[in-house]
């Protein structure tokens, strides 16, 4: 092994701090190992996606490591799991699925983890910081990690996130290190009028196309308006690490160490350069959208990544500006969010309204994970870029990509409605 | 296969089983199903075909972070290849590798070999992978699909 060990890592790895240390420590030495890593580095948070796998595998590996008294070191949070947690037997999930799944759950809440249920943590508890060493899994909230908060994180695959979470060190490889963390591929955004970043979706659009050209490089975006909401955000990120392998991309102007181009590309000269314009943003927008309009619509996918605060308010503006219309029968409209976020909305008496509305309410989990969506779906609408990116394939669905807006107009419609472009004048 | 090719062992060692040699990247997540081992990815040239207790060899992996479940779980069940081979090392293949390794004490082997020694690989040959990472052609036994 060419990895430099610290006391407290050779005790684990030698079994004396119990079976449960000395499997992680052992997992993440051997990685160290496959990677060329010379050293392991102490973090300070871990964000676990393994929670969701439902698998017979995925439950013996967490109880393995329960049983035998693994607790994380770090402050921990929780990706989705497989179902919601509270109404999944109204939901119609099968009996056995559930019990596996909630078996899977109780699990990892006794490694001491923070029960947060969400792919959206950094709109959550815990925000990392500018500069913090973390172990985080899931795609978007890794990309959004390193390129919004400037915190440094590798995407952690499953079981490494958790192992790293026990033992509280990583390899001190790629994105953890300053140096690797310098832009490869310049993106000029061009004659894309400002009034278009109004629209989140706008934003998943361009996601979807760095994901495309960029696969795991890490792009560097000039041309982006200096403000750009959480929300907006989020719907960059979680697309363009569903279409590539993008794990950091910076933003000039936005993201913490990128501040110039200089900066971002750490004074060095891009590899490449690609221009986009209105055309190429229409493109991709058209790319995630396989369905016609007129098309009768089975299901609409809000909130992926969890639906936020603001999120839910936009929802309800345009739920007033119907003047009560319902959602059509024949149409199952999904609000995904976590439960906090669900807690907020309660307050302002969002939840009732939603529910009056004819909207289902779901926690904790995904579209992806949990059978919430009606198997005999032909076609959906959604306003998130990764959502648009997997349903195809995994729900074998017709894809509306569109705005909140439109999602909302086709649910009561019951077809899909598409008469709002944000590049249309 | 005229000569015997050098890799590099990233997990395991012995292992013997027939080439099937893809010429694209995959991910084993959305790749392969983790029930049977049958490539499963529509726009992968290897789509049906069988990996359990074959020589899986690819250039490099698609980075799904959950890739590395899906080999724990084939490992588990027994449909896992005998073996992975690719061109670029995998972390998240040798990840699930490793994990199945401390959990059930079994695993499969993992190499990495040049550009060179990825072009010398046969498809429909049986092969055996030596402890030091030799790959060999078994004799006798060709079944060359090219």
């Amino acid at each position: 092994m060419g990895v430099a060990l610290a006391e407290q890592d050779r005790r684990m790895l030698s079994g004396r701090e119990g079976e449960a240390d000395r499997f992680a420590m052992s997992v993440i030495v051997r990685m160290a190992d496959v990677l060329g890593a010379k050293e392991l580095i102490s973090i300070e948070q871990a964000h676990l996606d393994a929670c969701a796998l439902m698998s017979d595998s995925s439950l013996q590996f967490i109880r393995h490591i329960v049983e035998h008294g693994g607790t994380v070191r770090v402050p921990t949070t929780l990706n989705m799991v497989s179902l919601d947690l509270k109404a999944w037997r109204e939901q119609g999930v099968p009996d056995a699925f559930g019990e596996q799944a909630m078996e899977i759950a109780d699990a990892y809440q006794q490694l001491g983890a923070v029960p947060t249920w969400t792919c959206a943590p950094y709109q959550g508890y815990l925000t990392p910081r500018f500069g913090q060493q973390i172990a985080w899994g899931e795609s978007n909230a890794v990309a959004y990690a390193n390129s919004v908060l400037g915190a440094r994180t590798n995407r952690y695959a499953d079981y490494m996130d958790v192992c790293a979470a026990i033992t509280g060190r990583v390899p001190y490889h790629g994105l953890h290190c300053e140096n690797e963390r310098g832009g490869s591929i310049l993106v000029r955004l061009e004659r894309i009028r400002s009034s278009v970043w109004e629209h989140p979706a706008a934003w998943a659009a361009l996601g979807h196309l760095l994901g495309n050209r960029c696969g795991s490089a890490i792009p560097v975006v000039e041309g982006l308006p200096s403000r750009a909401t959480s929300d907006q955000l989020k719907a960059l990120f979680a697309a363009a690490a569903s279409s590539g392998g993008i794990a950091l991309c910076h933003l000039v102007g936005i993201t913490p160490e990128a501040q110039t181009h200089d900066a971002a590309f750490l004074g060095r000269a891009p590899g490449s350069s690609v221009l986009v314009g209105p055309e190429q943003l229409q493109t991709s927008w058209e790319e995630l959208s396989s369905a016609s309009i007129g098309e009768s619509l089975d299901a609409v996918i809000l909130g992926c990544p969890h639906c936020s605060y603001h999120e839910f308010e936009t929802i309800i503006r345009e739920i007033d500006a119907l003047g009560g219309a319902r959602v059509s029968d024949r149409v199952r409209l999904l609000i995904i969010s976590s439960a906090p976020m669900v807690a907020l909305a309660e307050r302002k008496g969002w939840i009732n309204r939603l529910e009056a509305f004819g909207a289902v309410l779901v926690h904790d989990t995904c579209p992806f994970h949990s059978p919430i969506v009606p198997k005999d779906a032909k076609t959906i609408a959604t306003d998130s870029g990764k959502c648009a990116y997997y349903a195809p394939g995994e729900l074998d669905v017709r894809v509306s990509f569109t705005t909140t807006r439109e999602c909302i107009r086709s649910a009561v419609r019951g077809k899909v409605v598409c008469e709002e472009f944000p590049w249309s004048a | 296969m005229e000569r015997m090719i050098q890799a590099k062992a990233v997990v395991g060692g012995q292992a013997e089983g027939v080439l099937i040699r893809s010429e694209f990247p995959i991910s084993l997540w959305g790749g392969l199903d983790p029930s049977s081992g049958r490539v499963i990815d529509r726009r992968h040239d290897r789509c049906g075909d069988m990996v359990a207790g074959h020589i899986f060899a690819f250039p490099e992996e698609k980075g799904s972070s959950t890739a590395s479940a899906v080999l724990v779980e084939l490992i588990r069940n027994g449909h896992a290849p005998s073996a992975i081979i690719t061109c670029k090392t995998a972390p998240i293949v040798a990840l699930g590798a490793i994990i199945a390794d401390e959990l059930y004490g079994r695993t499969i082997t993992i190499l990495v070999v040049d550009s060179d020694g990825f072009d010398a690989l046969v498809d429909g040959t049986a092969l055996r992978v030596s402890e030091d990472g030799t790959i060999e052609q078994i004799d006798g036994t060709v079944s060359d699909t090219h």
